[in-house]
């Protein structure tokens, strides 16, 4: 499937607010990651092609950002804090406890298609490590605990 | 209010203010005080107030904006740039998803007074991805401003990233920027010389630009007089690990542990104080004899250790240092561009080593290594930037405080509770 006409648009429309092709390159990678839940080849050598850049530059681009998805994810992203204030508090008994319930490790998604689990730097939620984010909007969940980690997967945190 | 200048206006929900109750709380006048003087004259009064950059160096903006040239004055065209650095993602660092969820107009404020100051007609926020509601907020705090026509002839814009920690280096954000892989650059030439696209660039934390308005406001004297020492304004201080009530708290510039731990409700977990990082992640270790020593750069710099960030991470008696640390190495590692080769490969080395540590598999000559690697990692110049630096400077403090410990590991396994939380070993035996 390819990209829509109007994110082509929008990805023309990026280059011409950040200062040309090259810059926008990682917008246009979100915009498709936006609307497609990840990267896939053939959107990557599109939106290169839109650009005017190669797509080994693109492919280089992407592969550098943790963030930019180059495989298919879950619905639901969970990002893990493994920084150190949330160690101190627990953390490794929560991301034990998530692994134990969704049946994956880290950069793994559920065979149902419903989450990815993914270890992050510290995400600036010391004050209520331990923490993750959630979701599209990255919401701020914490202080997770083991018994949390239940509520958080059946949507009450 | 003028107390907390930085954070008494924030609403009890942290929710962002419309641009009619930012104006309601005094809002936009430090911007149109600031027009009405001459650039020159705004970085007088910033030098003036010695407001330094609170990104974790302490450089004094109003000297870094005075290597900002005048337009009209360098060869080639294209603006000046301002850039405000929103990637905050040091282990241990939270007070800048606070100014830009809870307070993005009063950010907006201070990247206009700076863009007059600096002669840029374009500025760029750039803010990390798992901070969307950040994004969200400036994004429409400057969708408001410019509706209102508050943005006098400034192009600004977010930039949202997507991840890795480098990109918060002033050089790899540049060139970021630019489409590249955030990689640093070698400074000379600094960004006011030669930055984004090879114009002329300022590039300022989230909090220091947020300090700005209120050197207009109050007036460099009162800003100054707002701190206990040299060093001018309030800070916006966070302590987290092992205390109670973990938390952003802004202050005098040159509050001590002892009162901020206090304020955080004391320590957690055994209750008695180990050591702390007085500026996140990358900073010192400091024992519990340095509790009363004013935390900002110069008396951090004069103790032997760095202020950085001025998020504390508190480590109690109970919690394995050497755990922590390994934490901490973990990340840099992984955080490493990759460019400069001792830091692309040292760090993962340093990394599984302290692993053997924890697993009590580590031989007695992996100490060896490990003070070793801290001894030829750590001097500033080996790298393009200070990331290994930095990532060096737990490492080697916490070699000479936390040298029992160390043994103990050696010996047969983790020595520290490991029934408490997590912050024991997971593969230690007692010892």
């Amino acid at each position: 499937m390819s990209l829509s006409p109007d994110l082509l648009t929008r990805i023309r429309q990026a280059a011409h607010d950040h200062g040309g092709p090259r810059a926008a390159m990682l917008e246009a990678l979100r915009m498709i990651q936006h609307d497609h839940g990840w990267v896939c080849d053939a959107h990557l050598a599109e939106a290169a092609a839109t650009l005017g850049v190669h797509r080994a530059e693109m492919e280089a681009l992407a592969g550098f950002y943790s963030l930019i998805f180059r495989h298919p994810v879950g619905r639901t992203v969970i990002l893990l804090c493994d920084g150190a204030s949330c160690w101190l508090n627990g953390a490794d008994a929560v991301r034990d406890e998530l692994q134990r319930r969704l049946g994956i490790g880290f950069g793994q998604t559920t065979a149902d298609g419903e989450y990815t689990l993914i270890n992050v730097a510290c995400l600036g939620g010391c004050d209520r490590a331990p923490a993750a984010v959630v979701g599209r909007d990255r919401r701020l969940i914490g202080p997770l605990s083991p018994e949390g980690v239940a509520k958080l997967l059946e949507g009450g945190l | 209010m003028t107390d907390l200048p930085l954070t008494g206006r924030a609403r009890p929900d942290r929710k962002p203010h419309t641009l009619a109750e930012w104006r309601a709380l005094g809002g936009y006048a430090a911007v149109e005080r600031a027009r009405a003087m001459a650039p020159s004259e705004v970085i007088d009064w910033v030098e003036a107030a010695n407001l330094n950059g609170r990104g974790g160096a302490g450089f004094p903006a109003g000297r870094k904006w005075r290597f900002m040239p005048e337009r009209g004055t360098t060869p080639g065209n294209g603006p000046n740039y301002l850039i405000v650095n929103g990637d905050e993602m040091e282990p241990g660092a939270f007070k800048d998803r606070f100014l830009l969820e809870a307070l993005p107009h009063q950010l907006l404020e201070g990247a206009l007074i700076a863009a007059h100051a600096t002669h840029c007609d374009e500025a760029i926020v750039l803010i990390r991805d798992e901070y969307r509601p950040g994004i969200a907020a400036v994004e429409r705090a400057i969708d408001e401003a410019r509706n209102a026509g508050l943005l006098g002839g400034l192009h600004i814009r977010v930039h949202p990233s997507a991840g890795r920690y480098i990109v918060g280096e002033e050089t790899a954000l540049i060139t970021a920027l630019e489409g590249h892989r955030a990689v640093p650059r070698k400074r000379p030439p600094f960004p006011a010389q030669s930055g984004l696209w090879g114009r002329p660039t300022t590039v300022n934390n989230v909090e220091t630009i947020s300090l700005v308005p209120h050197v207009l406001t109050l007036g460099p004297q009162r800003f100054r007089a707002l701190s206990r020492t040299e060093e001018g304004g309030t800070k916006l201080y966070g302590v987290s690990g092992r205390v109670k009530r973990p938390g952003l708290f802004e202050a005098p510039m040159g509050t001590t542990a002892r009162e901020l731990i206090e304020r955080a409700g004391g320590i957690s977990g055994d209750g008695t104080l180990r050591a702390f990082q007085p500026g996140g992640g990358a900073s010192r270790f400091l024992g519990p004899d340095h509790l009363d020593t004013p935390l900002d750069f110069g008396h951090l710099a004069r103790a032997g250790a760095m202020f950085g960030t001025g998020m504390l991470i508190v480590l109690d008696g109970s919690a394995c240092p050497v755990g922590l640390i390994a934490r901490h190495m973990r990340f840099y590692a992984r955080e490493s561009c990759g460019w400069c080769t001792p830091c692309r490969e040292g760090l993962p080395l340093a990394a599984k080593i302290l692993h053997a540590f924890e697993a009590g598999t580590a031989r007695p000559e992996d100490l060896d290594l490990l003070h070793m690697t801290a001894a030829e990692a750590g001097p500033r110049g080996r790298s393009f930037c200070d990331l290994m630096g930095g990532a060096m400077a737990p490492l080697a403090s916490g070699l000479e405080m936390f040298a029992a410990e160390f043994a103990a590991h050696l010996a047969g396994g983790c020595p520290h509770d490991k029934t408490h939380l997590s912050g024991g070993c997971p593969h230690g035996g007692t010892a």
